[in-house]
């Protein structure tokens, strides 16, 4: 049901070639949450985040180096981007390895504890999306 | 003639290729390392020598053992795990090592099957592994093995599970990267069964199979599914030339 209510926000953002606008349009009513989202990315078994990303969080003292440092990541990508990211970065790099956090499009042979479910939920998704928005110059 | 010419020569290529890959053994603390080289130490050996005992215990109706059929395990099992798995003629299907040695335990000797992953399977399949310890990976040339490595490429590749992640996404993309703070091993299965310090036992591939589907929040496969000696019989092609650890110590 949630894909379903996506799909016409990611829809547009396919039919723009410059997809770099990203999704201007919040998943929730309720607004981002900059602290919950930290405290999301904190918990490295929930988010993953921090299983590929350094630069996020200085309490994480291994963070794996399979994505980019995102350190100053505010600074780079607008809220939109960012958004289209965590919801699906193969909209991106259809290649990608980042996980899609926010959709079930193609996926195969998931578990029966994850069936049917997205990694992040649409307010988790704008949480950590408002986290990551004010990642702005060097590191935090 | 020709076929051992043709085989040498590919065993020599394959040899050379060995120097660009690295094992999980390689990857390893000089610590995990020293632990895995010392028989006094590593954790596997209780296995082996548990396996040992196995292998001339009499079983089934006719009591016949191992040892029954086929003599010094020293002489009869060098190599075979280096080889495996390989092509069974009655199932008309290949089976790992493990898969083997159940089958003889009920075709030969009468006696009731061995699980995947239980004790005595794994004590003796570390047995039987441990007389190959050091040599060569030297998979089976057998032709009818061919489409089952090519399934199991086909699912090294394959994007599986909620965070939708290949194998090979992983062990041949990003090898050597960090996943958090776990190093990522190129993948080959060159030390199996094997101690896992974070199983605190001894485990088989298939097990470690499990793990890592696991870990990408996909289904696994069950431990000595087709799906799973497919997986096999790819990475020991893939690992060929590579030296054999038995038993192995992992993280
Ligand atoms: C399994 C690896 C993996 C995980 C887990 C992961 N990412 Fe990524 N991420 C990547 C890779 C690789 C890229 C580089 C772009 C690409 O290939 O899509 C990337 C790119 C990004 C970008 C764009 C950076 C830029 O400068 O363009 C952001 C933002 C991002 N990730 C945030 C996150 C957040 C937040 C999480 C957790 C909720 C996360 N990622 C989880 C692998 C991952
Ligand atoms: C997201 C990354 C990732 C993916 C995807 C992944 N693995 Fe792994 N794998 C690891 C890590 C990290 C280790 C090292 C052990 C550990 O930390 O759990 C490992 C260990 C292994 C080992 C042990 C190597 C040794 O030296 O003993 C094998 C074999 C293996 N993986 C096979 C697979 C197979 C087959 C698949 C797909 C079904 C797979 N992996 C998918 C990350 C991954």
């Amino acid at each position: 049901m949630r894909r379903l209510a996506l799909a016409p926000a990611l829809a547009l953002a396919f039919a723009v070639p410059a997809m770099a606008q990203g999704l201007p349009e919040p998943l929730t009513a309720a607004p981002g949450d900059p602290a919950r989202g930290r405290a999301l990315v904190l918990d490295q078994q929930r988010s993953l985040c921090t299983l590929c990303h350094a630069g996020l969080v200085p309490q994480v003292p291994f963070p794996g180096d399979l994505g980019p440092d995102l350190t100053g990541v505010g600074d780079r990508l607008t809220l939109p981007e960012l958004r289209l990211r965590l919801v699906d970065s193969r909209a991106v790099n259809p290649d990608t390895i980042m996980p899609p956090f926010h959709s079930l499009d193609g996926l195969s042979r998931v578990g029966a504890r994850w069936q049917g479910a997205t990694i992040l939920s649409a307010q988790e998704v704008e949480n950590v999306a408002a986290f990551l928005a004010t990642l702005k110059g060097g590191s935090e | 003639m020709i076929l051992r010419a043709a085989l040498l020569a590919g065993g020599l290529a394959t040899a050379a290729a060995a120097e660009d890959r690295r094992t999980g053994y390689e990857m390893m603390s000089p610590e995990l390392r020293a632990m895995q080289d010392d028989e006094m130490s590593n954790p596997g050996m209780l296995w082996v020598a548990e396996g040992a005992a196995l292998w001339e215990a009499p079983e089934g109706p006719a009591g016949r053992s191992c040892a029954g059929c086929h003599g010094e395990a020293a002489q009869s099992m060098a190599g075979v795990a280096a080889r495996y798995p390989a092509w069974d003629e009655a199932s008309g299907a290949p089976v790992d090592l493990s898969g083997r040695i159940a089958l003889c335990r009920t075709r030969h000797q009468g006696a009731e099957a061995l699980e995947h992953e239980s004790r005595p399977l794994l004590a003796l399949a570390a047995y039987v592994a441990r007389q190959s310890d050091g040599r060569p990976i030297a998979p089976d040339p057998d032709p009818r093995l061919d489409p089952w490595r090519e399934t199991g490429r086909v699912l090294f590749t394959a994007r599986m599970g909620q965070l939708n992640l290949a194998c090979a996404n992983c062990h041949d993309d990003h090898a050597g990267g960090r996943l958090g703070a776990a190093p990522i091993p190129e993948a080959h299965p060159t030390g199996y069964p094997q101690y896992r310090l974070q199983w605190e036992e001894m485990g088989g591939l298939h097990r470690r199979f499990g793990n890592c589907l696991t870990g990408i929040r996909a289904k696994p496969f069950a431990a000595g599914s087709p799906d799973y000696v497919a997986l096999e019989l790819y990475l020991m092609s893939r690992a060929a030339g590579l030296p054999l650890e038995a038993p192995a110590v992992r993280p």
